[in-house]
């Protein structure tokens, strides 16, 4: 049994869990964070991902113990004060979902491919950059759309802070 | 009554039909709060179930030894067919041939073979894997050729339609070809894979939580295995993460066993195979081996055709049936043949058991069509787009306008939808414009191709042809909608919401989507066949009628005034001139009069009705019918291609949702591509299959789409039929819009021969199978 100490959406968090417990795992089962979802059980759908230090990550990928010491956000933990982060928003306003299932870790993809690109994000990068999250519904169009959408509103954002 | 108030009531209400919304749930899907059955809150002493799977194809088994599992830490209990107290049968068929756990005899390498029951699902998964089972090896074949070579039966009686005499008309014709094709299948990869929670009752009651399109066939399942009535069962889905056919009859097992040992351990259990075994042990796409000889002229027009589809069904019939009757229906697209001659072969093979997937064996039928086009076209040297126009179907009385199957085509929307595409779209100049670049291109080749669509709607089975729903309205206005569709994440939830909206002239946010259950709207029909929105939307359009309709008897007795007065107004009831009243002090106001406020509504499609045995009848309410425009280029020394553009017009009459429509569109187009090109399963010689993960299954990913993809709905076209809002179905039929996507992969390989040979591209057009195509074709032109 291992012992992890996490900060969850804000929030420090500690368990006990086996050794081989899976992040997801920990994050779903012991905290009932249950947006965090498991498709494939391979690492690569994608629809686990989750931020580790503000970097995504598929948390089926990694060992509770592993992400232990470390701040994890969860796509519960991606609104500020009751406020839809942007792309979420602008996931639910481009259609850019049907079955949802595979939402949650795009969206958590979405967050950091724009954190890390910035205001030089192209279409070319979006797509390359969701190419770890699988979906079976929409065909991408709009998720595409919506990455975009919400980097432009975050880059105006950005500059309107500055 | 403030008159004030009433100055700035709404013109309209919020989220009619024909208005774009939202997916009701897109605000939990973006937030994670949207539950799915394994994001449920779990009861006390919950316990998980495994499958432990045959590692043979075909054998007998000698013995089982499961006391390593038994003995295995947490392990609760181990469940064999033995344990089954009703029938040892989940077939969906009725011909008893699919045992929930395959007892002497496995039939494919993967069976479920027995269950265990643990305290972790870690442990259940750990023990399964710790059986001992001697077998006594039985010959078996895995694929078509091995089926057709062994002499196999077939799993359920194949289908013949014809009309006219083919074997003359063949024999007359100008010009005769013959071929083959080979379609594959495909894996749905539906993102969350099959589970089922069970939750014991009292006396003989369950409660089963299920991830499937057909609860009703759920609760039908788990009484027949455990051996009671149908009314001690009851089976919700709120919602599941992707469907596509998947879901419509694999679901039963997962429930059926999370049930049969939730009464026996009078635990609650779940059932959550992950995705390997999800792959490995539940059905998928039909693959088919299409054999075809057509008679035409020099002008492209088609004499007759005669048509063998043969089928990998597995080793029970499932929905093969059904699959391969819908494959020859579609045998035509939108094509007359003037005489026909086709027959379907559903053959047994040592695999898992095929099943619905989107198009439902549709997709096959219209590729091993639009082969033959294609074989016409590069024969006489022409575009196969004039081929297609040249043989399309007439219009209502033309005499071109009779199917295989005897049924009138009466909304032929075809020419127009084509020509508006390739006008749009640029076809002509682009052709010509590929035409030139591929002259002088030495290595990479481009393609383009426009396909039509022309897709029947109904179940073909008439029965299923039905759907209820049930409304209720409180005594606050605030409204109650349940109906038998389940919601995969086509929007159906919304799409019905908005049909009740639009009855009462509520806002949508009025009406309370409720999860779907087989305690409150029975004996329903899967959620399949693109039949969803006009079923239930239909059920719940009457269950809104009966109340409106006691309301506006209330109304005209209260205020004494005639019924046709009364008008149901956005959120606000209008008593002739007399009187307007906002809808929930209404509602009230008949409460206190002894109003019914609910209802349960019904719909049973009118026209329809087929004769199988004599191949004739009207199977189809109505066509609908849609054409894409696909360009790539391919690299003629790797076999690499990428999709350039794809633009695509589609008639979904007129939408009750344009959103959600060229959603379903767009996602269609997208996996129908993923089925041609990529998407390919393979089993090895032993029948193991060893594609059941995404890393050897590729489905398209975000950088596979078009490049440029234009979707436009045929904003004119209206159901001719009286459907819901004058919409059409659009789940499956824009699916067999990709079939474009391999016919410009085979123009663009026709380019090295010239466009004289026919590539005769099998499916999925992989880059192995591109380059195999190119060489064949270098090879036979010099």
């Amino acid at each position: 049994m291992a012992k992890v100490t996490l900060t969850v959406n804000g929030r420090t968090v500690s368990g006990d869990c086996e050794d081989r417990t899976l992040l997801v795992h920990f994050i779903r089962e012991k905290l009932g964070l249950t947006g965090t979802h498991v498709g494939c059980d391979t690492n690569q759908c994608g629809a686990c991902v989750v931020h580790m230090d503000g970097k995504s990550v598929k948390s089926c990928s990694i060992l509770a113990v592993q992400a232990s010491g470390s701040s994890i956000t969860t796509i519960e933990g991606l609104a500020q004060n009751g406020e839809m982060h942007p792309v979420q928003a602008a996931f639910k306003d481009n259609h850019g979902l049907q079955c949802g299932f595979c939402t949650p870790g795009m969206v958590m993809t979405a967050v950091d491919l724009i954190n890390r690109h910035g205001n030089s994000l192209t279409e070319e990068t979006v797509r390359a950059g969701l190419e770890g999250n699988i979906c079976r519904c929409t065909g991408y169009h709009n998720i595409v759309k919506a990455v975009l959408s919400a980097a432009a509103e975050m880059g105006t954002a950005r500059q309107a802070a500055e | 009554m403030d008159n004030k108030a009433l100055d700035i009531a709404p013109l309209e209400i919020r989220g009619p039909m024909h208005s774009t919304l939202r997916h009701d749930s897109a605000h939990k899907h973006v937030s994670g709060t949207a539950e799915y059955i394994d994001d449920m809150p779990e009861p006390a002493g919950l316990l998980h179930g495994a499958l432990g799977l045959s590692d043979r194809a075909h054998a007998e088994i000698l013995s089982m030894d499961l006391s390593a599992v038994t003995a295995y830490p947490g392990v609760v209990a181990v469940l064999t067919g033995a344990d089954v107290p009703g029938e040892n049968d989940v077939s969906p068929s009725g011909k008893h041939d699919e045992p929930l756990l395959a007892d002497r005899l496995v039939q494919f390498h993967g069976q479920p073979v027995f269950a265990v029951i643990a305290e972790t699902r870690d442990a259940a998964r750990r023990a399964a894997r710790l059986a001992k089972i001697t077998y006594r090896d039985l010959p078996f074949w895995t694929d078509i050729d091995g089926a057709l070579a062994n002499g196999a039966p077939v799993v359920t009686d194949g289908m013949t339609l014809s009309r006219g005499d083919a074997r003359a008309a063949l024999e007359d014709a100008p010009r005769r070809l013959k071929g083959e094709m080979r379609i594959g299948g495909q894996e749905h990869f539906y993102l969350e894979g099959h589970i089922a929670l069970a939750i014991p009752g009292e006396d003989e009651d369950v409660t089963v939580w299920s991830s499937t399109q057909h609860p009703s066939e759920v609760q039908h399942m788990v009484g027949h295995v455990l051996g009671i009535a149908s009314n001690a069962v009851t089976v919700n889905t709120r919602r599941m993460g992707g469907g596509f056919g998947g879901k419509e009859t694999q679901g039963n097992q997962f429930a059926a066993l999370a049930a049969l040992a939730a009464k026996k351990l009078k635990r609650a259990v779940k059932f959550r195979p992950d995705r390997d075994e999800d792959m490995t042990a539940t059905g998928k796409r039909h693959d088919f081996l299409v054999s075809y000889d057509v008679g035409f002229d020099d002008e492209g027009r088609i004499h007759a055709v005669d048509a063998t589809y043969a089928a990998r069904c597995g080793y029970s019939a499932d929905l093969s049936g059904p699959v391969t009757d819908r494959a020859l229906f579609h045998a035509d697209n939108s094509y007359f043949y003037p005489n026909v001659h086709l027959t379907s072969k559903p053959l047994k093979t040592h695999t898992v058991s095929n099943t619905a997937f989107r198009g439902f064996g549709g997709p096959q039928g219209m590729v091993g069509c639009e082969r033959i086009i294609e074989e016409i076209a590069y024969a006489l040297g022409k575009d196969p787009l004039e081929i297609r126009k040249a043989n399309f179907y007439g219009p209502k009385g033309s005499g071109r306008d009779v199917t295989p199957y005897h049924q009138q085509v009466e909304d032929n929307i075809i020419d127009r939808v084509v020509s508006e595409l390739e006008a749009s779209s640029d076809y002509q100049e682009r052709r010509r414009a590929i035409i030139d670049f591929n002259r002088n291109s030495r290595v990479i080749r481009k393609g383009i191709a426009l396909t039509p669509v022309k897709f029947g709607i109904s179940f073909t089975m008439t029965a299923f042809n039905q759907a209820g729903a049930l409304v209720h309205v409180y005594s606050d206005g605030s409204i109650h909608l349940n109906h038998g569709g389940t919601e995969m994440g086509q929007g159906l939830y919304t799409k019905v919401a908005q049909v009740l909206a639009d009855a009462f002239q509520v806002d949508i946010d009025k009406v309370k989507i409720t999860a779907t259950t087989t305690a409150k709207v029975p004996n329903t029909s899967a959620t399949a066949a693109s039949s969803g929105t006009d079923l239930n939307g239909a059920a719940a359009y009457d269950a809104a009628r009966q109340i409106k309709t006691r309301l506006i008897a209330f109304a005209a007795e209260r205020w004494n005034v005639a019924p046709e007065s009364i008008r149901f107004a956005p959120n606000r009831v209008e008593i002739g001139n007399k009187e307007t009243i906002p809808f929930p002090d209404f509602i009230r106001l008949a409460y206190f009069a002894r109003v019914q406020l609910s209802a349960a509504g019904f719909y049973k499609t009118p026209k329809i009705h087929w004769d199988r045995a004599a191949g004739r009848g009207t199977p189809f309410y109505y066509f609908a019918y849609g054409a894409s425009v696909t360009e790539v280029s391919i690299d003629t020394l790797t076999g690499e291609y990428l999709i350039d553009r794809a633009d695509i017009l589609h008639d979904v009459g007129k939408s009750l949702n344009p959103a959600l429509d060229i959603g379903q569109v767009e996602g269609a187009y997208v996996q129908g591509m993923g089925w041609l090109t990529t998407e390919e399963l393979w089993w090895d010689n032993k029948g193991r299959l060893r594609t059941h993960a995404p890393s050897t299954y590729k489905i398209p990913l975000a950088s596979d789409r078009p490049k440029i993809f234009n979707v436009s709905l045929a904003e004119w076209s209206e159901n001719t039929e009286a459907t819901i809002g004058k919409s059409k179905a659009v789940g499956e039929p824009p699916f067999m819009l990709a079939i474009s996507v391999l016919e410009a992969l085979s123009m663009a390989v026709a380019s090295v021969a010239d466009y004289r040979i026919c590539p005769r591209l099998d499916a999925p057009a992989t880059p192995e199978r591109i380059l195999m195509a190119v060489e064949r074709l270098k090879a036979a032109r010099t």
